[in-house]
């Protein structure tokens, strides 16, 4: 605990303790499938209706029900958000993981735990508080069904009392949560109430922290990546999404499911769009081949096996030059891997994906704002460029929940790319569906259905000329695979652009997608800590833009932070870089699975600065 | 002057209902082996599109990989092709399809393409009755990698190096009926009068169309021992009924026999006569034309008619509830929700 943050406050409850107010990390411990998110929610919830930023990350194991999981919620007055390596209070609900989570947390954190566990024999230098969560449940709860429930809201209300969260807030919270299930709301309540009530006449607040109302979220919403990602998809004009269900994508599909049918149903009760389950990836991708083929706004969202199962598609797509949008919502591979944690370890093969010389747009979003808004961009560039475009998002970003500005809705208008009509086609008389007309290397085309003797073409994944006419020429294969790299540097002024800060430093540090929120901190720490200042530069999409190789230029050592094990980003940079710039690159990678944290960037670079 | 012929008007060309020849409905040049039987299939379908009168632009034309799969190559150049990935048709085709309601799928396959590779998308394209005629141009071997056996081989056929099939072959029409295709035949690409009636009916109906058409590879299983030769289907070819077929448009009631012929309602009007060859063969009821399948395997009979009809069950598109007007071609105002929307989900997530 950096001890700048503690803000002196009245009342303090130990002699000579500081408090610390809006700047904790909060961990709950339970056991998967207990109905703990719920109650996990209404926390984080109350903390953000307080005015204090928020961040939620649940650690869940791959598993319906019974194995331990921990929701992690930070409350930071600086706006931090990303993941705190150090817990400042546990809610040790889990007997199973008691002892440990007890015994991983550092000299001064707070613990609640449930009274039989008699965990405060564990320590002497935490700050104990028993509650007998049974006791507490049966009178709120007559039906015993459900008390198992019931039971994690009480947490809730101790900890409001504990922190000092304003119950009213907690109440807004559980309403919101609970909706139109207002026999549940009260229900989860009452247990708040029972919880608090308990902590006011049995509990001394011996442990430093509080929140204390701020103006921080004010306006602010609070949203998973997925959700985002799917409401970008809904106004981004999708029109026909083919999926397989994989953790930690899944989400996408499902929540676009919901929002389809609520906003994309017209007057007259038909749908605007297809929504297929499918029966693998295999058949996803070519669902969405088929459909960009024929002018659909088509997409799909997997993980890593997904994306491994896609590879024979994706060449096709890039060699026909078909239309498509392809979520990964990252998780750690290689193989099953870690199903429930957080990686950024498919740019490299998502990137390249399929044999031969192909290789992909890929967008990469950081927060839930990114998630909605690359989405329009994604489908436009998608048909601009008549390929797939790939959007890199992860487990972190996609099931966590984020707290979010408003989206802006989307002011440009849908770009359909280069498709020519029966109008079109009566003037031209004709086309070739593979000629850089414009010298962009993107070429014309038409979709199957057009009305017009001269419309039609020959989409295959075989050699071909310009005009679709099976080849083996090498002239027209060169030719063609030429015009597909010129294609892809039209693309790069495209893309969107990174966010760059430079102009202070000779180190410069680069990242991209959920590293984005641990980098901002680690900078500030080096800059606090050790007085080192850094440029930061955060890329947003594949192919690079000038922007990068300019930043490379201008430093020094550029640490590039990803969450991969061989600095996949690193790499990608290397072959668009040139020769010279390469010994700059250095490499921060993180591959343990957990959302990457500040300290852990701030304490790896100090090493590799010699210092 | 006086000894000039006079001006003969020439004979009017040909023309089907929608004011098109025959030629508007071919394509390129074949590059497969004279003779293969998978050239005939496109002679058929070239046909049977050009009676019909389909406008060749709402046709596409997805196929797979194969001998077979290159065959839309040479029919149809006024429909759109995707030639895709090995086994792969089956998505593709339903992708396209839901993009674009309108349009008439003809998809193209091989006995690998749709038996090995692609079982799995096979098998789930014909549970979704996807609009789609599905055809399996059937030679027992992977013609284009050179003859090897596919899954549709028969048990003891035999390779030209004399290399003996020893398992049993998959029933693609079998397998069509049980997992909810609503148009199952068989046919020979050699049977031209057959196969020409199959196909116009494949066009009038409404739902999944799976024709496993026989079609020698006249290159490497047309041999002595192989029972997907020429020769063998002549001599073992077991047609169940005598296939004919009344488009709607030619509204002339032939009449026929109820007690030797069934008659079938397609969709649009049309009618599939059945002379029958067997007596009480039902190819509305679905588990008879399962039983009768397995029969013919036990009595080594190649199989051939419309095993199974039902033109009333709702198809993948009718399931979907989608608007008439293709989801390609939606405008912005009917894909983008208006700001009033953002702002109240946005409400609800604060
Ligand atoms: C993924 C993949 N594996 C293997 C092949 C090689 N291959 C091309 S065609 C073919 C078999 C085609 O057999 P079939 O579908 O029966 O068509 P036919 O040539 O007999 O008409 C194979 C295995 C391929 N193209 N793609
Ligand atoms: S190899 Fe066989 S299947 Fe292929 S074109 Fe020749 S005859 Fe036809
Ligand atoms: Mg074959």
């Amino acid at each position: 605990m950096a001890t700048t943050d503690v803000g002196l406050r009245e009342g303090s409850s130990q002699a000579g303790q500081k408090p610390v107010v809006n700047n904790m990390s909060i961990q709950v411990a339970t056991v998967n499938g207990s109905g703990s998110q719920s109650s996990n929610t209404v926390l984080l919830r109350s903390i953000f209706q307080m005015g204090v930023p928020v961040s939620g990350k649940n650690l869940f194991p791959s598993n319906i029900a019974g194995l331990p999981t921990w929701y992690t919620i930070r409350a930071n007055k600086d706006g931090y958000i990303a993941r705190k390596k150090e817990i400042d209070f546990v809610v040790a609900m889990n007997p199973e993981t008691a002892e440990e989570d007890v015994m991983s947390v550092a000299p001064g954190a707070a613990v609640l735990y449930d009274e039989p566990l008699n965990l405060s024999r564990l320590r002497s230098d935490l700050v104990f508080y028993a509650v007998p969560y049974d006791k507490l449940v049966a009178p709120v709860c007559p039906e015993a069904k459900v008390r198992k429930l019931v039971k994690n809201m009480i947490y809730v209300g101790v900890v409001a009392k504990l922190l000092e969260i304003d119950v009213a807030e907690v109440e807004k919270a559980i309403r919101k949560q609970f909706a139109k299930k207002v026999k549940a709301a009260n229900l989860n309540l009452a247990a708040v109430k029972a919880g608090y009530d308990y902590a006011a006449a049995n509990l001394v607040k011996r442990d430093p922290y509080f929140i204390q109302r701020m103006d921080k979220t004010a306006g602010k919403i609070i949203i998973d990546g997925n959700s985002a990602a799917a409401l970008g998809c809904m106004f981004a004009g999708a029109t026909m999404v083919a999926w397989y269900p994989i953790t930690p994508s899944s989400s996408l599909p499902e929540s676009m499911i919901d929002y389809m049918k609520r906003f994309r149903i017209r007057a007259d009760g038909k749908a605007t769009f297809a929504i297929v389950q499918a029966e693998d990836e295999l058949a996803a991708i070519g669902m969405v081949v088929g459909a960009g083929w024929a002018g659909a706004r088509a997409m799909t969202a997997t993980a890593g096996p997904g994306i491994s199962l896609m590879a024979e598609f994706a060449g096709l797509a890039y060699y026909a030059e078909v239309p498509g949008v392809i979520w990964d919502i990252q998780r750690v591979g290689p193989s099953t891997g870690l199903p429930t944690r957080t990686s950024q370890g498919d740019i490299l093969s998502t990137a390249f994906l399929s044999h031969g010389d192909t290789k992909h747009i890929l967008l990469l979003p950081c927060s839930a704002e990114e998630c909605f808004s690359m989405a329009s961009e994604a489908f436009d560039l998608a048909e601009q460029f008549q390929t797939l475009v790939f959007v890199m998002s992860d487990l972190d970003l996609g099931m966590n929940n984020w707290m979010a500005d408003p989206f802006k809705y989307p002011e440009k208008p849908i770009s359909r790319g280069k498709v020519l009509s029966k109008a079109d086609l009566d003037r031209l008389g004709g086309f070739a569906r593979y000629e850089d007309v414009d010298g962009d290397g993107v070429g014309y085309r038409t979709l199957p259905g057009t009305d017009h003797p001269a419309a039609a073409y020959f989409a295959r994944g075989s050699g071909h000329n310009e005009k679709a006419q099976y080849s083996e020429r090498p002239d027209d294969f060169e030719r063609n695979m030429e015009r597909l790299n010129r294609k892809f540097e039209t693309a790069r002024s495209f893309v969107p652009r990174p966010e760059v800060d430079t102009g202070k430093s000779k180190i410069g540090i680069i990242g991209y997608g959920t590293s984005h929120w641990g980098l901002i901190e680690a900078r500030d720490q080096l800059r606090q800590e050790y007085n080192i200042e850094t440029d930061y530069l955060r890329l947003r999409a594949y192919p690079f833009t000038r922007e990068v190789h300019d930043f490379v230029k201008q430093h020094d050592r550029v640490y590039v932070v990803e969450q991969n094990r061989d600095a996949q980003m690193l790499t990608l940079l290397k072959m668009d870089l040139e020769a010279a710039l390469h010994t700059r690159l250095r490499s921060i990678a993180h591959i343990h699975g957990l959302p990457l944290d500040a300290r852990s960037v701030t304490d790896e670079l100090m090493t590799m600065e010699g210092k | 002057m006086a000894t000039s012929t006079p001006d003969r008007p020439a004979p009017a060309p040909k023309i089907n209902r929608i004011g098109l020849a025959v030629l508007d409905y071919r394509g390129g040049k074949t590059t497969l082996c004279a003779g293969c039987g998978h050239n005939a299939i496109s002679e058929r379908i070239i046909d049977a599109m050009y009676e019909m009168g389909v406008p060749p632009e709402r046709v596409i034309k997805p196929s797979g990989i194969g001998c077979s799969s290159k065959s839309p190559a040479y029919f149809m150049g006024r429909s759109h092709s995707f030639n895709a990935v090995h086994g792969r048709m089956p998505s593709v085709a339903t992708g396209a399809v839901l993009a674009n309601r309108h349009l008439i799928a003809l998809g193209v396959s091989g006995d690998g393409d749709t038996a090995s590779i692609g079982v799995g998308q096979f098998i789930h394209l014909m549970r979704r009755n996807l609009p789609i005629i599905y055809i399996i141009e059937d030679n027992g071997v992977y013609g284009l990698t050179k003859g090897q056996f596919s899954a549709t081989a028969d048990m003891g056929s035999t390779l030209k190096t004399g290399v003996i099939n020893d398992l049993p072959p998959i029933d693609t029409c079998a397998m069509a009926i049980t997992l909810g295709a609503t148009f199952v035949g068989r046919s020979f690409s050699g049977d031209k009068k057959q196969l020409h009636a199959m196909m116009k009916a494949a066009i009038a109906h409404n739902g999944t169309v799976m024709l496993d058409v026989v079609s020698p590879c006249v290159t490497f299983n047309d041999h002595e021992g192989s029972t997907k030769s020429y020769k063998y289907m002549k001599d073992h070819d077991e047609p169940l009924q005598e296939v004919s077929f009344v488009p709607a448009f030619e509204d002339i009631a032939i009449d026929y026999d109820p007690g030797t012929t069934i008659d079938v309602t397609m969709h649009d009007g049309s009618h599939l006569r059945l002379r029958k060859l067997e007596e009480d063969f039902d190819p509305t009821n679905r588990i008879q034309a399962i039983t009768r399948l397995n029969e013919a395997h036990e009595k080594g009979e190649v199989l051939t008619g419309v095993f199974y009809v039902n033109s009333k069950a709702p198809t993948f598109v009718d399931l979907l509830n989608m608007t008439e007007e293709p989801l390609a071609t939606l405008p912005e105002s009917a894909v983008r929700p208006g700001r009033e929307v953002l702002e109240q989900v946005m409400e609800e997530l604060r």
